[in-house]
């Protein structure tokens, strides 16, 4: 697969010092949806501001499109898309004015059908007259996208799109989300509902301290990190865990209700079946079995557990 | 050059200036008329004449001036104070719109606004008095030169500004004092000698010494003088702004 967006080596310090990007090298392959988790103040959003132009950087390139993001800024601004974290509309333009006017910027020219179907894709079509400050924070929410996607952008930038929004429109959100990557568009998401990252992205990086620690294929991050577990329910509660048993990463349940057996999906050979054999020889009685796997969100704290995160920049 | 980028952010500007319609005209009309009631018919009616002219006509060009250099000031800095302030800027600043296409929509439709207030003034003042303009193109060049020039400066602190107060400090504690003290309701040559020289440090004194000039032929300085200083105003307002582009001066960080 090509890279899209192309990250080499960027370094962001800001005025007073904070070093909100670290040497951060990324690459986002062409039609993909790159999920970028990362506790408040790693430095997602920094990096987006870095890609999409608000903010310079002190060290490395940027290449979208094969094109250098500060010598072919034109071209490059015009195949990007932003959502921002923050509700930042103005008050008395009308939806349809702000959309119209953020599709201009960008230099493409007025095209009044598209912009009537974005707002019919977004349930915004009967506000399309309304002054922005008569909408619910939702409402700004999908003004904000429609404004993003106004000049048919091929890369979307999503900076925590679902934060504080209701279930429905996390749902919209998601399937034209969907949708877009149907279309060929790209897109990358931040967000901190990290089930929203394990349900539509199909990579996964992870950003803390102003550095990315990993970038993984979602299925492939969670087979290599994610834990499978084995929960044996006993009929006889244990009082502890048979001499039997010992040479197993195995742990008692709740008031020895239960035994836990935790072992590596990618392993040849998970030993369950020489385990329950085992459990049968030490005389415990099975009562009941069930199999619980690691999510992302388990994988996400174990990773940025040891790496506390900095002290938030400005625009971190 | 993003020819869409400049029109959209033209027509916003002047979308805002359309939403209050009613303020953005019938604020310059009300002034005008209150400073015609008491420098035209209380003042005027104990001066006659000043270097021939009518003083109700004689202050036309000054009052003018007073209200087109502190709504270029505030119309500009407030348009790109206003994004900056509410967060909106990330927009311009993420879209392929170079510095200088950003700085035509918004100072362009600044000086749009104030040249259209200044219309408004004129036509207001010819409701008071019977006005001449001797020279149409020369009052035209003045009033356009000084709304360009006076919007950049306005823009400029509009950047600067990161709270309201320093937003209002040079047109409030700066502009109006120049202008007051500038002549636009006297000529220089009615103060004493002393006086007559510290004004002269005073660059609004050119703006409507020229701008008079245009009018009725009567100046405190050559015209050409005044001609100059405007220009070099605008050249160095807008070198200062190309300053301001380059080093992304409290637009980026």
């Amino acid at each position: 697969m090509d890279a899209i967006v192309s990250i080499k080596q960027v370094s962001k310090i800001y005025d007073n010092g904070f070093r909100a990007l670290n040497n951060v090298s990324l690459d986002i392959q062409r039609g993909e949806i790159l999920a970028l988790l990362g506790p408040n103040g790693a430095g997602k959003t920094s990096l987006i501001s870095a890609v999409t132009g608000i903010i310079s950087f002190n060290e490395g390139s940027i290449f979208v499109d094969d094109k250098d993001n500060v010598k072919d800024y034109r071209h490059t601004r015009k195949l990007i898309g932003l959502v921002p974290q923050e509700l930042t509309l103005g008050s008395f333009e009308t939806v349809w004015n702000t959309v119209s006017f953020s599709r201009g910027l960008y230099g493409a020219k007025p095209k009044p059908a598209h912009i009537e179907q974005l707002l019919k894709d977004l349930s915004l079509w009967d506000k399309k007259d309304d002054q922005l400050r008569m909408l619910s924070g939702g409402m700004k929410r999908r003004v904000l996208i429609a404004k993003a996607l106004s000049h048919e952008p091929r890369i979307l930038f999503l900076d925590e799109p679902t934060a504080g929004v209701d279930v429905e429109l996390r749902k919209d959100m998601w399937r034209l989300v969907n949708r877009l990557r149907e279309s060929g568009v790209t897109i990358i998401l931040t967000t901190h509902y990290i089930e929203e990252a394990e349900e539509i992205a199909d990579r996964i990086a992870v950003i803390n301290g102003g550095e990315v620690l990993l970038i993984e294929d979602k299925l492939e991050l969670m087979r290599k990190l994610g834990k499978k577990q084995l929960i044996i329910e006993l009929k006889e509660p244990a009082a502890a865990i048979p001499d039997a048993l010992q040479g197993y990463d195995i742990e008692l349940g709740e008031g020895g209700a239960s035994l836990i057996y935790t072992y590596d999906t990618s392993a040849e050979a998970t030993g369950i079946t020489r385990l329950l054999q085992d459990i049968s020889a030490a005389g415990l009685t099975l009562k009941d079995i069930q199999t619980s796997q690691s999510t992302l969100e388990d994988i996400f704290v174990d990773l940025v557990r040891d790496q506390p995160a900095q002290e938030a920049g400005a625009a971190a | 050059m993003n020819f869409q980028a400049i029109r959209v952010i033209y027509r916003s500007e002047m979308m805002r200036a359309w939403n209050t319609l009613f303020q953005t005209v019938a604020s310059p009309v009300i002034s005008t008329s209150l400073y015609f009631i008491v420098f035209g018919g209380a003042i005027g009616s104990r001066i006659q004449t000043v270097d021939g002219v009518e003083y109700g006509l004689f202050i036309v060009p000054g009052l003018t001036m007073l209200t087109l250099l502190t709504q270029s000031i505030s119309n500009a800095s407030f348009g790109i104070y206003f994004p900056k302030f509410i967060g909106t800027i990330y927009e311009v600043l993420a879209a392929p719109v170079s510095f200088y296409e950003a700085l035509i929509g918004y100072v362009g439709a600044a000086a749009s606004k104030s040249l259209i207030i200044g219309i408004i003034i004129l036509v207001t003042a010819n409701l008071f008095v019977d006005l001449r303009i001797d020279h149409p193109f020369w009052m035209l060049t003045f009033l356009v030169l000084t709304c360009v020039t006076f919007s950049l400066f306005g823009f400029i602190i509009g950047l600067w500004a990161d709270n309201f107060e320093k937003l209002q400090i040079i047109p409030i504690l700066i502009i109006t004092p120049l202008v007051f003290l500038g002549g636009s309701f006297y000529s220089i040559s009615m103060l004493p000698p002393f006086w007559q020289t510290v004004t002269l440090f005073n660059p609004v004194v050119y703006l409507v010494s020229g701008f008079r000039w245009s009018f009725f032929e009567v100046a405190d300085v050559n015209v050409w003088v005044s001609l100059g200083m405007i220009l070099f105003f605008l050249l160095l307002c807008m070198a200062i702004v190309s300053w301001m582009f380059k080093t992304g001066y409290k637009l980026k960080q």
